[in-house]
């Protein structure tokens, strides 16, 4: 499962990586959303994996670790805004602009 | 526990949220000024808590120290929340002269910022130092859309984009950490650092440089710090003042992590180099500027280097040099921008472009204002920028790294002299035809508002010149306390014995 994990972590990081570096805003705000997507499941891995278990209740262990789980809660929401805004701006900035050049400069190729 | 530390946080909290709901900008206008003066007396009252010496604690809801949220209270946080808390007293003043009506909500954006930068200050617990930072972040990028422009919404692109991609790689970094050492709590991490078994050892390394890459991006520290000149030069003059703190956010960051758990992760090399090297490119921005607000966002950047030149030898001396520019650079700088906002305004089409234009005349004190606040940035001898700088420069030679620091400092203080020299002659001498206009006349008593938020950084800046030998003192004391761990640590358990053990 470990194998499985880290190479989806992987994937997703090195998709958003190149994507983030792209010259036009619609790329970078998917690459900066699947880099945020990867970093909770990394979040998620910190405190060890573990399948079938609840990670608040009586029963006997071993339990998965609750508090990179209310982490992870607390990465989403954030990411999820910190997003938002930026596709607010990305589109007043191609309402100001008409296109959506990362340098504000469209010269047309790079498409 | 003493409830007050909570203040600084619930504070702004309240004043931001009450200047969203009250009806017209008089009335937000009262709310902000006013949660701005009682954050000061907050903040003065809270210096006084910290002076006796031990770190004091709050735990937010009475939950204990790893589950619940702890806030810390030493020297440092303490001068820190000061330092902002004066900052945000001029600044909101200052923007009654008009900068809080180019824009909504100019007052609400103030205090949500200030709630998390001394959050950010006080915090106790990795992941809210994270949470923290997202809290100054949102209201920073918000401010730097204040009185919105093409230009304005660009900047603002690339300083959310660059900080995303950096709370990723801090929450990488909490990730590692957490898993090397199983909690987030500072005291915590200070007290396991030491006896890590070998196999999570470096998940611990790798953790504690992502952290400090991720400071190093909000401290702008050389390679990371590209996004700064254009971001700040692009804000309107009362919010940059404002974002002079945000770059010491990081730099405290560093220094907290840095002296508690990493350090023996040999991280002062490293910083040490990177701020030599960007001591020479904050000098070279200011020398290429075009603008003011483009040579005040360069004196940012070697402020930036000055602190961490020093800060990076993580000894006593160098430690208490750093604290003492701390105060002395943010304020200075935030003056700067202040002024430059100013002198845009009174210049009218020419703004703060550095280029001959319409005299000015008749404002005596704008021009004396001037000299007093690049001399001060520049450290030359009657102001606090020079007790700093020799501070600097003896911490260095202590530590044997004197002909690396003196030939760098001292060259980038002559070029930075030749810089604001350059600008002030240009801008106050070199009168083209015609005289200057305000292009947004003031209203009245606006410019009793702006003066007023102008000579409260003076004043702060000449306080710091005149009790230097105090204030020095209590840098000090500072770096003392923050290179004794083992005391922030015991201070933070002594608040769970306290509550019967746990």
């Amino acid at each position: 499962m470990e194998a499985l994990f880290a190479f989806g972590i992987g994937v997703l990081v090195a998709a958003g990586v190149y994507l983030s570096l792209r010259p036009r805003l619609f790329s970078v705000l998917l690459g900066v959303t699947l880099l945020s997507y990867a970093v909770n499941l990394f979040l998620l891995a910190s405190g060890g994996l573990m399948a079938g278990s609840a990670p608040l209740t009586n029963q006997p262990g071993p339990w998965p670790d609750p508090l990179p789980q209310a982490l992870v809660l607390t990465a989403i929401v954030i990411s999820f805004g910190m997003t938002a805004f930026l596709i607010v701006l990305a589109l007043r900035a191609v309402s100001e602009r008409g296109h959506d050049h990362v340098d504000g400069r469209d010269t047309g190729d790079e498409r | 526990m003493n409830h007050l530390l909570v203040a600084p946080l619930l504070l702004p909290l309240a004043g931001g949220a009450l200047a969203l709901l009250v009806r017209g900008l008089a009335a937000e206008r009262i709310v902000g000024v006013m949660t701005s003066i009682a954050l000061l007396a907050v903040a003065i009252m809270l210096f006084g808590v910290a002076a006796d010496g031990a770190a004091a604690t709050y735990d937010v809801g009475d939950w204990p120290v790893p589950y619940g949220i702890t806030l810390v209270l030493d020297r440092l946080s303490a001068t820190l929340l000061l330092v902002t808390a004066v900052l945000a007293v001029a600044v909101a003043v200052y923007s009654l002269g008009g900068a809080d009506r180019r824009g909504r909500h100019f007052h609400a954006l103030l205090q949500f910022q200030l709630l998390g930068v001394n959050g950010a200050f006080l915090t106790g617990d990795l992941f809210n130092l994270f949470v923290f930072f997202e809290v100054l972040l949102i209201a920073s990028y918000a401010l730097l859309m204040h009185d919105s422009r093409p230009e304005r919404t660009l900047a603002a692109i690339h300083v959310v984009v660059l900080n995303l991609v950096g709370s990723v790689l801090f929450l990488v970094a909490v990730g590692c950490i957490y898993s090397a050492a199983g909690s987030l709590n500072f005291a915590d991490l200070a007290e396991r650092a030491a006896s890590l078994p070998p196999d999570r050892q470096g998940l611990w390394r790798a953790g504690g440089w992502l952290l400090l890459i991720v400071f190093a991006l909000k401290a702008a520290l050389l390679p990371l710090g590209f996004w700064l000149p254009g971001a700040y030069a692009a804000a309107d003059g009362a919010v940059a003042a404002l974002f002079a703190i945000l770059t010491k956010v990081g730099v405290v960051a560093i220094l907290r992590t840095g002296t508690l758990m990493f350090g023996d992760l040999g991280l002062g090399p490293v910083l040490f180099a990177l701020a030599l090297m960007t001591l020479g490119l904050g000098a070279a921005g200011m020398l290429a500027a075009r603008r003011l607000g483009g040579l005040a966002a360069h004196a940012v950047i070697v402020s930036v280097g000055t602190l961490l030149v020093s800060a990076s030898l993580f000894s006593a001396a160098g430690l208490a040099a750093a604290t003492y520019y701390l105060m002395h650079g943010t304020l200075a700088t935030a003056l700067l921008f202040l002024l430059a906002d100013r002198i845009a305004a009174v210049r009218g089409a020419a703004g703060d472009r550095l280029e001959a234009a319409v005299a000015i005349r008749g404002r005596a004190a704008l021009p004396v204002a001037f000299v007093l606040a690049a001399v001060a940035t520049v450290g030359l001898p009657p102001t606090g920028g020079f007790v700093a700088k020799v501070a600097v420069l003896e911490a260095a030679t202590e530590a044997g790294r004197a002909a690396a620091v003196f030939p760098v400092l001292l060259l980038v203080s002559l070029l930075s002299i030749v810089a604001l020299a350059r600008a002030g002659s240009t801008l106050f001498w070199k009168a083209g035809p015609g005289v200057g206009e305000d292009t947004e006349p003031l209203q009245v008593g606006g410019k009793a508002a702006a003066g007023f938020g102008i000579g409260l950084l003076l004043l702060a800046v000449g306080l710091l010149a005149v009790f230097a030998g105090p204030a020095l003192e209590h840098a000090e004391a500072t770096a003392a306390q923050l290179l004794d761990a083992d005391g922030y640590v015991q201070a933070v358990r002594a608040s769970n014995l306290a509550r019967g053990g746990h």
